[in-house]
């Protein structure tokens, strides 16, 4: 009763303990050191750079380059300028990178799932396959397929061919070249009207099973689609499509398109690497779902496939996903090692630009930038499938 | 009647148990194992007889190349040219240059210093990796305080050109660390004023205790950098990399979890900068740009800027690492913390980080094999690797034989592949042991 408290003033508090302050002085601090070790570095640089004479700026991707690339998707010549060699550069990479994924994503997945096998064999040569592939070091593996399985191959006088349509050689795969004649954009006009019709197909299915619980073989309406209507285009073009078949010469293989055996070293070795470490992801997602989840479809009295299918699947891919897009990175990123093999990718073919014209500073930014680019890209797109894959909860 | 029942009826019953019949041999034994596991429907038999043959052609092209068609004995590539020679692996070559790929080109007589640090490495190593063993807090400090710095003295030789400008320069850096400690105890009372003397001695004692120490002349010959190679340098780069990147790695970490918008943005920012582009264009710029930010006519090894380089990208990983543990931590824990009274470093020092960090031991053994076979990319920027000391062979006349590429290529994969193996095992094991207190 005696004691009375000073009204509603809150207590009070030195001005280094109140925690807004303090927030606001790290940060402050945190800005001023940031900022003064970029301006040093900025200011180092600039002095560097004129004291070794060299112009900063994008300006040298004008110049003409002077030097050939072994593989290109684009036309690129000598007197191509800087520019368009890392341009060459950067879809080099894109190709390596989309072809690997893919590959990677099959191999990986045949993995993961033998992994689980039943079969004692079928699971342990699985195990085995990963253990050995994921702790041996890229570069090693990389350097294997280049120097001594692909130099292995016979000459491409003496070229393994499969069929007489692809040749394996050590000057690389070649295989058939599309020759599009008149007429071809009707094939082209029936693909899509395919990929139209699967979409509408999908989505009527759907709605007629939600109403009358009716099924409708989608898939394989689907896959009849996508390959009737182009061949229908095909046969009323009149079958303008031809292949130029490799033809072997005395001393190289003649006709088809040619990929360098630093592409199909790169490739093999980066989809076997990183399909080890899918396979264990896959593992990992089929592992997590609840064995009782089985076993509820089966006393709803799903036969195992479309318990496989509806039921498990689905669930596994939401702990698959996540990892499966970073490995995907991974894969682009690995990429660069292509500069050890000389396959001209963005580093090799920018590292090239960076030895000739001394840009140090700018072709690395162009580096980061692009690679950067991919990751954001691809994590958008990741972030988007998964939303739509996630478990919608109350 | 009666007769006949009492008659028949004794006879019948059985006064011992029928002893236990075998299981019928196509369900016990070799024979039950292989229909079980191999054959059990007829279309997993094919793919057994598949798999089989093809599993026992790898491997018999294996055995066949490392072992039947080697060449196990030869002082030259004499012995690995000419016909039926060079079908399979050229081992003499390996065993001639074996010293060379583990020590690179440190001079011959110098070698005992390397063994030295393998030996102080291993010995601590092991006693600390082993979770039954005692003394973890002091093994912990030599193997963090006062092993790197006698690695660093044993491998270069010590003697170091120490300059008054360098001493003005730590002196400075150690004033800016210094003085903030002693401000936060004498006037501001954040910390106890005896514990801010302390520990501000402690920091300036023992930066000019390194500079003495590195002023000393031991009588060691100076080993340049740039003769260090093989596993040397690979263990090297590896390992400083990790040991650089736990620090900053766990400061990354809590920033990106910081309340502080600024602190979040930059951790935030430089963890996904480094993590979202390929290691080798992080050496390429440590090796080429990094010259060009510092002052002009600084001149620094080329081995220090590659372990710039590799510092900076793991921690990055690390960070992610460190954040994963952090995230396993239940909040009650920081809620309890804060309950007791402890401030944020308390709390982080002895309550949250010793419990993450514990959780994570498996995620920094990955982080370190990841780190490990990503050392082979040092060679691309010009550092006698193990991978690069191993293809030097290649240009040697005197090993000059068809196979020399792919023996040391081999060789390499599987020197890395045992250390690789080795750790994941032990990643494997710890995880075991620390799967205990927080599964629910």
């Amino acid at each position: 009763m005696s004691v009375v408290t000073g009204g509603d003033a809150p207590p009070k508090v030195a001005y280094f303990n109140d925690p807004k302050v303090r927030s606001w002085a790290v940060q402050i601090a945190l800005v001023v050191v940031v900022a003064y070790f970029a301006w040093q570095i900025f200011n180092n640089t600039v002095e560097n750079l004129r004291e070794a004479n060299i112009a900063s700026g994008y300006g040298f991707l004008d110049t003409t380059a002077g030097f050939d690339l072994s593989f290109t998707l684009i036309p690129y010549t000598e007197s191509s300028t800087y520019g368009r060699a890392v341009m060459v550069g950067i879809l080099n990479t894109l190709l390596v990178a989309v072809c690997g994924i893919i590959a990677t994503t099959i191999i990986g997945f045949i993995i993961g799932v033998m992994r689980l096998s039943k079969n004692w064999l079928v699971a342990k040569v699985a195990e085995v396959y990963i253990e050995i592939m994921r702790n041996v070091p890229l570069l090693i593996q990389i350097l294997i397929w280049y120097k001594v399985v692909l130099a292995a191959l016979p000459s491409p006088r003496n070229a393994l061919s499969v069929g007489g349509t692809v040749f394996l050689s050590n000057r690389g795969v070649t295989i058939p070249k599309f020759i599009w004649g008149e007429g071809s954009w009707m094939i082209v006009v029936g693909l899509v009207l395919a990929i139209a019709g699967i979409w509408w197909l999908y989505r009527w299915a759907r709605a007629r099973q939600a109403a009358t619980g009716e099924q409708f073989p989608v898939f394989l309406t689907s896959l009849g689609m996508l390959i009737g209507l182009p061949l229908l285009g095909y046969l009323l073009a009149g079958g303008p499509l031809s292949f130029e078949f490799p033809e072997q010469g005395n001393f190289n293989l003649r006709g088809g398109v040619g990929l360098v055996p630093e592409f199909a070293a790169l490739f093999a070795a980066l989809t076997i690497y990183t399909a080890a470490f899918i396979g264990e992801i896959v593992r990992a997602g089929i592992l997590a779902v609840n064995k009782g989840q089985t076993e509820a479809s089966y006393a709803l009295g799903l036969r195992p496939g479309p318990a496989l299918r509806l039921v498990v699947i689905p669930q596994a891919m939401r702990v698959i996903i996540p990892p499966l897009a970073s490995q995907y990175l991974n894969l682009t990123k690995n990429s660069s090692l292509a500069v050890a093999i000389g396959y001209p990718d963005l580093v090799a073919a920018g590292g090239t630009v960076l030895n000739q014209s001394g840009q140090a500073v700018e072709i690395i930014s162009i580096w980061m930038a692009v690679y950067l680019t991919f990751s954001l890209v691809t994590s958008l797109f990741m972030n988007w499938f998964n939303s739509r894959m996630r478990l919608v909860e109350r | 009647m009666s007769d006949l029942h009492s008659e028949t009826s004794v006879a019948f019953v059985r006064t011992e148990q029928v002893p236990a019949s075998p299981p019928p041999a196509s369900t016990s034994g070799l024979q039950g194992w292989l229909r079980e596991n191999l054959f059990p429907t007829p279309l997993q038999s094919v793919l057994t007889i598949i798999m089989g043959a093809i599993a026992g052609y790898i491997l018999w092209l294996a055995l066949d190349w490392a072992v039947f068609h080697a060449v196990f004995t030869g002082e030259s590539g004499e012995a690995c040219r000419g016909e039926g020679r060079q079908d399979g692996a050229c081992w003499p070559m390996v065993f001639t240059r074996f010293p060379q790929w583990i020590y690179g080109f440190y001079p011959v007589a110098e070698r005992w210093r390397v063994n030295i640090v393998f030996l102080l490495g291993v010995l601590s190593l092991v006693p600390m990796l082993t979770p039954t063993l005692p003394y973890k807090k002091f093994n912990a400090i030599f193997l963090l305080g006062v092993y790197p710095i006698l690695t660093l003295l044993l491998l270069t030789g010590g003697h170091f050109d120490i300059t008054a400008s360098t001493w003005l320069t730590t002196f400075v850096f150690v004033a800016a660390v210094v003085l903030p400690i002693l401000f936060l105890g004498f006037v501001a009372k954040i910390i106890s004023p005896a514990l801010a003397a302390i520990s501000s001695a402690a920091i300036a004692g023992a930066a000019a205790l390194l500079l003495v120490l590195f002023s000393i002349d031991f009588g060691l010959t100076y080993v340049e950098t740039s003769q260090w190679g093989g596993l040397l340098v690979t263990l090297v780069v590896a390992v400083t990399g990790i040991v650089a990147s736990l620090p900053i790695g766990i400061l990354l970490a809590l920033g990106r979890r910081s309340q502080m918008p600024v602190v979040k943005l930059f951790s935030v920012a430089f963890i996904e900068l480094w993590r979202g582009v390929p290691l080798i264009t992080v050496l390429f710029m440590a090796s080429v740009v990094l010259p060009l930010f510092l002052p002009p006519g600084t001149n620094f090894d080329k081995l220090l800027r590659a372990l710039v380089g590799v510092a900076l990208f793991s921690s990055a990983y690390m960070a992610e690492v460190v954040r994963g543990g952090l995230q396993a931590i239940p909040k009650g824990q920081t809620e309890a913390a804060q309950a007791l009274g402890l401030t944020f470093w308390q709390n982080m020092g002895l309550i949250t980080l010793p419990q993450a960090l514990k959780l994570v031991i498996p995620g920094i053994v990955n982080t370190f094999i990841g780190l490990f076979k990503d050392t082979t990319l040092v060679g691309i920027i010009g550092l006698y690797d193990l991978l690069l000391i191993i293809q030097t062979a290649n240009t040697d006349s005197n090993w000059a034989a068809p196979q020399t590429h792919s023996t040391g290529l081999f060789a390499s994969a599987a020197l890395f592949w045992i250390f690789c193996f080795g750790m994941s095992r032990y990643s494997m094991f710890m995880e075991r042991k620390l799967d205990t207190g927080h599964k629910r």
